[in-house]
């Protein structure tokens, strides 16, 4: 088997901000009753996570899981390992309507960092972005510019950023561009 | 003349020079002009000419309502048309170039337009004399006018703008907009609350122009009340100000467009020249203040006539007087701060002319203490013509502009009464109510503009409400903050600071409206004078559109083009509208204003576009091959956002060879296609089987596991929407292959059925499009260089005709890699489709190439594709189909399924118009001569239609070289067709050929299918 390769080979650019894709991660779209104990048996199962509340991400040491829609979740695991839970959650839930399927080739994973990172990410993103308002442990599920994609935030204050892969070029040079060194706002930083 | 006086000039700094160029002429200003206070300080009191006449035209104004000092700014790439020289902050290096005039500034030839045609140039010119004869509009009337009229030059087509731009979204409670005193009051009672508070001040400086008319707020000057103010808000968390930001727009929900210009008064200095800011507030506060209106006199346009209030701007913000013996005009007593302000400067205040009989109160008792002399119930009859006032003649306002005295002076301050900046409140259906003592429109707060919720988004403070007093100015704005703050959610704490106390410290006497100076102008007068500057229309011209019939504002100012300028009429609507009434024998109220629309001010097409730009103006979709087809020649073509090779070109070939061999190679040896962008859907649950017979026009619930069906989509119209390749994975879950383009529709599609109608049945759909990289293998050679990936790799999935048929797929490895192979065949070959993990398609592909050498193997892009699929008579949603197109007109019916009894289009399929028989059907199209049929072409039959055109029976779908046959084919849906094989018929080509093609079989190659299932 060859080594995966994720769409930009870890680039990253310094400026405002530090904008960084991060490699491939294991994500796992889940869909099913939210309110079923087997569900969220299975999601504690594959993740360590409760099911999380609307636009909230929970994070546990094994993996995470993130709210995507009212039947959907988003889980996040070591893409090593995201074949083997995503067989495992479709045997734990083998009695009911679910679906669970790999999509961790599908994405790219950026993280957005330093004192500027809200900054930069409220000029693409139609979110409010004041530290009061958007905290670690929020996940959004919106667009950058013109591109879909899902955020959250971490405790160490880094931002998390998820797209297609095909639009990884994109969302690199969308990011970079609104890092630009001269670009400050000075609204939260 | 206009000059720089030695003392005064609060926002200028005397220790920093600034040079810059005017028309190419060297001059000097200092930090903290703007280009018109510095242009005033050299004297160039001519700075544009009218759009019309070509009139000289000087400043009028000292903000954003400026309609005549329009300049082209900065040179190359950075230059820019139309801008205001009162809002453009003077920067070293600055090079502003006056507008519509030919050859030069002071010597113009269109200004015989005014004095030869000016008859044939009133309202509606253009609809009079312009109409016949016809063709003369295109070729003459409109290369003339196009000529003589518009106002800036735009940019050179060839140069891209320089500078970068970008978005920033924010939210907060209450927005203030406007950074004048009520402004700032607005914003701390609002922020004292605890509200989040974003104020936008559109200049550099805070304060507006209270620092200029004088008062006492809370004790203080309101210099060192502002200083104050903004000290105590700079302090607070909860409050964000922005300088040189414009509140642009107020849009539905209240969303709110700001305007800011980082660079302009410092271009290439770095960063986006623009920030477009995109607000979500709660509630919005204008504290936009008031506009003062010009008066109608006879020669009100001639350079050196100008606001009074503008005026003292000018002196006491930038040091500068318009001239040295200045006459005052006003119908107010706000214009006799202008003739306190000249006086102290040691300017001569030569007369005040006040339009009321019983002129003005304590101010004016001031002015008279002064020396000044002043005239009541007198009015200008007329300021004489020329490139700056010389002399003004005076007279009695109640009169016809007889009896004159002929005054010398240099300059004219005039003042019409005030109107509140009511736009914002207006944009998005603030309503406004008539206020007959100040003789204004204001917000009528009763009909604020309402949100989703019926409740008002938008509030008014200070000016902007309506009063003009300092005292009720800032009485309003406190309220106005508190207000909103409340409706915002927070409401107000019970220990409040202590009431605002602001006095004007004068009592001033009522204005009177004057409407016309003097009141029956003679239609000589009239003729001169101006209501709308930069649209050179007069009141002449709006009361012959009143004898004419126009009765509603609207309508008028179309065709008078009164407001339809740059400025969108700040200055010139009220007194067009008030003529318009009199006209009309009407009150100003029933004839109402034109409507405000967004932006306020006109705001630079790089802040609506942002970031959008370069290699981010629109995404890119890349395959995980992308870089791979990129260094091997890829042609590339667009499909959607995605990017595919439409063919690999190799040294020396052109397309069109590269496709050719492409073709050639692939039903020869081996040809490889990067499938990637395919659309891939997981259908999954107890319901998919039944959902997808209801997408499906075929079964495909009866589809056994491993196995693979070719299925159509419609829309609930009947039309053919989409195809591809469906697989039943297990007992409940299908992978749907939808077109490049239709991966995404599709999807939705889905969901929108599931969410809407379908809401209770059990299926789940996921897009597993970019999770796969998926790679088309073609040709004879194909099962071979599978086989020899195996073979290297010690083992992997059975690939030959008994283990996996066609129309079957199978999970397992393949060389090494993890797989799903699927036998299907768009190019009647032995080909498999296999899908590996985006992360390791380079990898399986570059594997492939290596493999493939021996066996002649070539990578082939969308045209070879599209060819290879033509020969084989399979049809392309997109090309024979365009939305109008069913099952039925390709000859699918073997694909409609008779056993169901319904699914999507299935009904609309057996209206009349659908099964028509005389509807175009599909055939193939084979040229006499072997040629290529024109793409799209039309098939002509007898007879001709209603316009006396032929009638047409048919037209191209798909038309190509088929290299593998050496002669053009195509397929075309032509009327009967299917009944008329063997015929010829004809399509005209556009350069006067006509092509005469046979009507044949459209599966031209391998007809019984020998090649693909081998």
């Amino acid at each position: 088997m060859s080594e995966a390769v994720s769409a930009l080979n870890g680039a990253s650019f310094a400026g405002l901000a530090r904008v960084e894709e991060t490699g491939l991660g294991g994500m796992i779209t889940l869909r099913g009753d939210f309110t079923s104990a087997g569900f969220q048996a299975a999601v504690k199962a594959a993740t360590g996570c409760a099911v999380p509340e609307l636009r909230k991400i929970t994070i546990a040491d094994r993996g995470a899981v993130a709210w995507m829609s009212p039947d959907e979740l988003l889980l996040l695991v070591d893409y090593a390992e995201a074949e083997a839970v995503t067989a495992s959650l479709a045997e734990d839930l083998a009695g009911e309507h679910h679906m669970a399927v790999n999509v961790s080739d599908a994405r790219a994973c950026f993280t957005v960092s330093g004192a500027a990172a809200r900054e930069v990410i409220a000029k693409v993103a139609p979110v409010d972005l004041a530290p009061g308002q958007f905290a670690p442990g929020d996940f959004r599920r919106t667009r950058f510019a013109q591109v879909a994609a899902a955020f959250w935030l971490d405790e160490a204050d880094v931002f998390h950023i998820v797209c297609f892969r095909s639009v990884a070029a994109y969302m690199f040079n969308l990011l970079s561009t609104a890092a630009h060194p001269q670009a400050q706002v000075g609204v939260y930083s | 003349m206009s000059t720089r006086l030695a003392r005064q000039g609060r926002l200028i700094d005397r220790s920093r020079q600034i040079e810059f160029t005017f028309n190419g002429k060297k001059l000097k200003g200092y930090a903290g002009d703007t280009l018109a206070s510095a242009l005033l300080a050299n004297d160039q009191m001519l700075v544009g000419r009218s759009f019309k006449y070509h009139r000289p035209r000087g400043l009028v104004a000292s903000g954003a309502e400026e309609p005549n000092a329009l300049v082209g700014l900065g040179v190359g790439d950075r230059f820019e048309p139309n801008q205001r020289a009162t809002t453009t902050e003077l920067f070293s290096g600055l090079a502003a170039q006056s507008q519509n005039h030919w050859p030069s500034l002071e010597y113009d030839v269109g200004v015989l337009n005014s004095k030869l045609f000016s008859r044939f140039l009133t309202a509606g010119f253009y609809y009079k004399m312009f109409i016949h004869p016809r063709p003369f509009w295109k070729h003459i009337y409109e290369p003339f006018i196009r000529q003589s009229a518009g106002l800036g030059k735009a940019p050179e087509t060839e140069l891209k703008d320089a500078d970068s731009y970008e978005h920033f979204y924010f939210f907060c409670d209450v927005l203030v907009i406007g950074g004048g005193v009520a402004g700032l009051q607005a914003a701390k009672s609002a922020a004292e609350t605890g509200a989040k508070v974003l104020v936008l001040e559109e200049k550099s400086h805070w304060g507006g122009r209270t620092p200029v008319d004088g008062g006492t707020i809370d004790g203080l000057s309101p210099e060192a009340w502002i200083t104050r103010t903004l000290a105590e808000l700079e302090a607070m968390d909860n409050v964000t100000l922005r300088t040189r930001t414009m509140g642009a727009g107020v849009y539905d929900h209240g969303y709110i467009l700001g305007y800011e210009r980082l660079t302009d008064h410092a271009p290439g200095q770095g960063g986006p020249r623009h920030r477009l800011w995109r607000i979500r507030p709660q509630q919005t506060v204008t504290a936009t203040g008031a506009i003062e209106r010009p008066l109608s006199f006879a020669g009100n346009d001639v350079p050196g006539v100008m606001l009074a209030a503008a005026m003292r701007d000018y002196l006491v913000n930038w040091g500068v007087t318009p001239g040295q013996k200045v006459l005052v005009a006003t119908n107010n007593d706000d214009a006799y701060r202008t003739a306190i302000a000249l006086h102290e400067a040691g300017v001569e205040v030569v007369r005040v002319v006040d339009a009321r009989e019983s002129g003005g109160g304590e101010l004016a008792d001031r002015v008279r203490d002064l020396g000044i002399r002043i005239e009541c119930g007198r009015a200008i009859a007329k300021v004489k013509d020329g490139k700056r006032v010389t002399r003004v003649a005076i007279c009695a306002q109640n009169g016809e502009g007889g009896a004159r005295e002929e005054i010398e002076a240099d300059a004219v301050a005039m003042s019409g009464g005030w109107s509140p900046v009511v736009h914002l409140w207006s944009h998005c259906g603030g309503k406004l109510t008539w206020d007959a003592a100040q003789a204004h429109f204001r917000p009528d707060p009763e009909r604020a503009p309402t949100g989703h919720d019926g409740r008002p988004f938008v509030g008014t403070a200070g000016a902007a409400s309506g009063p003009l007093g300092l005292a009720e100015v800032m009485a309003d704005a406190a309220a106005a903050g508190a207000r909103a703050a409340e409706a915002a959610g927070r409401p107000a704490r019970t220990a409040r600071t202590a009431p605002v106390i602001a006095t004007s410290d004068v009592t001033e006497a009522p204005m009177e409206p004057v409407w016309l100076m003097p009141a029956r102008a003679d239609i000589d007068l009239r003729m001169k004078t101006f209501l709308d500057y930069q649209n050179d229309v007069k009141v002449s011209d709006v009361q012959l559109a009143a004898r004419e019939g126009y009765e509603s504002v609207e309508h008028t100012k179309r065709y008078t083009t009164l407001g339809m300028a740059t400025d969108q009429g700040k200055l010139s609507n009220i007194n067009g509208l008030a003529i318009l009434a009199d006209a009309l024998d009407a009150e100003i109220p029933q004839v109402g204003t034109t409507t405000f629309r967004p932006p306020y001010h006109p705001i630079s097409m790089g802040a609506i576009g942002g970031e959008a730009r370069g290699e981010i103006f629109q995404p890119l979709r890349k395959t995980p091959m992308y870089d791979w087809h990129d260094s091997h020649g890829a042609h590339w073509e667009p499909v959607g956002h995605w990017r595919r090779p439409y063919a690999y070109l190799r040294a020396g070939e052109s397309v069109h060879d590269a496709v050719n061999r492409e073709v050639k190679n692939t039903r020869d040896a081996l040809g490889l296609l990067d499938a990637s962008t395919l659309g891939k859907l997981i259908v999954k649950g107890p319901d998919a089987g039944r959902f997808l017979d209801m997408l499906y026009t075929n079964m495909m619930s009866t589809l056994k596991p491993g196995k693979c069906r070719y299925g159509l989509m419609c829309s609930e119209n009947g039309f053919l929407s989409d195809d591809g390749v469906v697989a039943r994975i297990d007992a409940d879950t299908w992978l749907c292959h939808t077109t490049t383009g239709g991966a995404d529709r599709i999807h939705a599609h889905m969901e929108e059925w599931l969410q809407t109608e379908w809401w209770d049945w059990k299926v789940y759909v996921a897009n597993v499009t970019e999770q796969l990289a998926q790679v088309a293998v073609v040709g004879p050679n194909a099962r071979k260089v599978l086989e020899k990936l195996n073979a290297k790799a010690g083992g992997g999935m059975d690939l030959s005709k008994e283990a996996l048929g066609f129309m079957e797929w199978q999970d397992g490895e393949i060389g090494g890699f993890k797989a799903r192979a699927y036998r299907i065949s768009f190019s009647g070959e032995l080909s498999y489709e296999i899908a590996v993990s985006a992360s390791q398609g380079q990898a399986f592909w570059s594997a492939l190439i290596e493999a493939g050498q021996e066996f002649g193997i070539m990578p082939y892009g969308t045209e070879c594709l599209h060819i290879l699929r033509a020969e084989k008579g399979f049809i392309m949603i997109g090309d024979e189909t365009d939305g109008t197109v069913i099952p039925q007109d390709l000859g699918l019916h073997w694909a409609l399924s008779k056993k169901k009894d319904d699914y999507l289009g299935k009904r609309a399929q057996v209206r009349s118009y659908m099964a028509d028989p005389d509807r175009w059907q599909l055939v193939g199209l084979e040229t006499l001569d072997g040629s290529v049929l024109p793409d799209g072409a039309y098939a002509v039959g007898n007879g001709v239609n209603a316009n006396g055109q032929k009638n047409t029976i048919g037209r191209v779908t798909s038309t190509y070289y088929s290299a593998t046959l050496d002669r053009g084919i195509a397929m075309g849906l032509v009327k009967h067709g299917p009944k008329r094989m063997g015929e010829v018929i004809d399509f005209p080509g556009l350069e006067g050929k006509i092509y005469q093609a046979r009507i044949v079989d459209p599966v031209f190659f391998d007809k019984d299918g020998e090649k693909q299932n081998v």
